[in-house]
């Protein structure tokens, strides 16, 4: 049985894979075309921590294919968690759906989930862990905007120490000959053993030396919710945020990412630039979970 | 020098070569306790020529199986096993490094689902850079280095 647990679990080439079939599928995303090979199936979306954007794009996703949804928000999960293990919690799941989708507060969450799951589980965020369906969808748009994958220059900006988002996509991004500058401020910076085990050409970085070298500017929000200590957030909240004269200096062709929610990282005016793909980046959701779906279901 | 000290067992497992002071972790990750039945013998701060002070444990009566000697070489790299069977050295080896532990370390990520209420065992994957053991938490990917610090 295929899961997707992390983006470690997932080769280079089974990435591309993704991507390939994802290409496939836009026109049906778009509507343009009927597919409907997930016909019959039913897909549980097991929410434990509150999200719009994925739950609706995996949702979307599923009945693009012919498919059923069935969701469990975040005040139903845990309500049903009261005193039941989120072991039982899936073993009672996994017999009526034919996958699981799955976002929850602690880490390695949904590695557990899936050894307890009859049927694929699919992780959709463990905490400060692994989002690898954000990471395919990242990897999706950066090909398809910057018409390649292999040895683009790409700077990742904001939380890089609590966004699972950016821990999913700095490993997948290493198998890429990526050049890759980390700007962020000191008490928000990579974990170091984190950094440590990192194969490839990673370096911290200012954001004014090398934004105008960069072929993509990955920028993540500063999450309140992953501060233990309000004062520190404060501080640090509105540090690194991208304004029109900042784009200016960009390369023509670069483009800016955000895996959204932004709060004011990027201001509004940015959002009518050439250089502004963060809104095509979450169309790009739906056909890259499309594929992820048909790849463990079908 | 004066040959060591405690008496020698007629049938059993002694681990010599412990780091000194550690002997008494050796045990907890065998699961040696007083509740147990084993009759055991420990020597501590042992001068050596090749570790300056080292500990020496022997437990009577019983042959540790090798998959589970190998765990003492989380916290003691160069522990060499002797299995004694009539007095005699029946067996001698060194320990190796296992490629994964289960129940044996604690995930120090108080996020992790390993420290949850869940019907749950840590699994760590054991590797190496050069002379440096750490281990890899199998559901966070925490990696710890200090292995001594986080048995459970």
């Amino acid at each position: 049985m295929k899961h997707l647990i992390s983006i470690d679990d997932l080769s280079k080439e089974e990435i591309l894979k993704i991507l390939d079939k994802a290409e496939d599928f836009e026109e049906v995303a778009l509507g343009l075309r009927n597919c409907r090979i997930l016909e019959g199936k039913i897909l549980a979306n097991l929410f434990f921590e509150p999200s719009t954007r994925t739950r609706i794009s995996f949702e979307t996703a599923m009945k693009r294919l012919g498919g059923e949804v069935v969701n469990v928000s975040a005040q139903e999960a845990s309500s049903m968690a009261k005193g039941e293990t989120l072991a039982d919690t899936i073993r009672v799941i996994s017999n009526y759906c034919d996958a699981i989708v799955i976002r929850h507060f602690l880490e390695g969450a949904a590695r557990f989930a899936a050894e307890n799951s009859s049927v694929p589980v699919i992780n959709a965020g463990d905490g400060a862990g692994q989002h690898p369906t954000q990471t395919l969808l990242d990897l999706y748009t950066i090909r398809k905007e910057c018409r390649r994958l292999e040895g683009l220059t790409v700077a990742l900006v904001g939380d890089l120490k609590y966004s699972r988002t950016i821990h999913s996509l700095i490993k997948a991004l290493t198998l890429f000959n990526t050049k890759i500058y980390l700007v962020s401020p000191e008490i928000l910076s990579l974990p170091e053993d984190f950094l440590e085990e990192l194969n490839g050409d990673v370096e911290k970085a200012k954001l004014e030396e090398i934004i105008d070298s960069v072929d993509v500017l990955y920028v993540t929000r500063i999450q309140k919710e992953r501060f233990l200590d309000e004062e520190e957030y404060r501080r640090v909240a509105g540090s690194y945020r991208i304004t029109l004269d900042m784009v200016k200096r960009m390369k023509e062709n670069a483009i800016i990412l955000h895996p959204l929610p932004r709060v004011d990282e990027i201001d509004v005016r940015v959002d009518s630039t050439r250089n502004a793909r963060y809104f095509k980046q979450a169309f790009y959701g739906v056909p890259v979970r499309m594929a992820i779906l048909s790849e463990v279901m079908v | 020098m004066r040959e060591l000290v405690i008496s020698k067992i007629k049938e059993g497992t002694v681990i010599d070569h412990i780091p000194a002071g550690r002997a008494i972790l050796v045990l907890k990750i065998l699961g040696i306790n007083e509740k147990t039945r084993e009759t055991v013998s420990m020597a501590l701060n042992v001068p050596s020529k090749k570790m300056g002070k080292k500990d020496i444990v022997k437990v009577e009566g019983l042959f540790i199986k090798e998959e589970e000697l190998n765990k003492i070489a989380l916290i003691a790299p160069n522990a060499t096993i002797n299995l004694i069977k009539d007095y005699e050295i029946e067996k001698k080896f060194k320990v190796k490094l296992p490629e994964v532990v289960k129940g044996i370390l604690k995930c120090p990520n108080r996020m992790c689902i390993s420290n949850s209420k869940e019907p749950i065992s840590s699994i760590f994957y054991i590797k190496t850079n050069g002379n440096e053991v750490f281990a890899k938490c199998h559901y966070c990917g925490r990696r710890i280095k200090e292995l001594a610090d986080y048995l459970l």
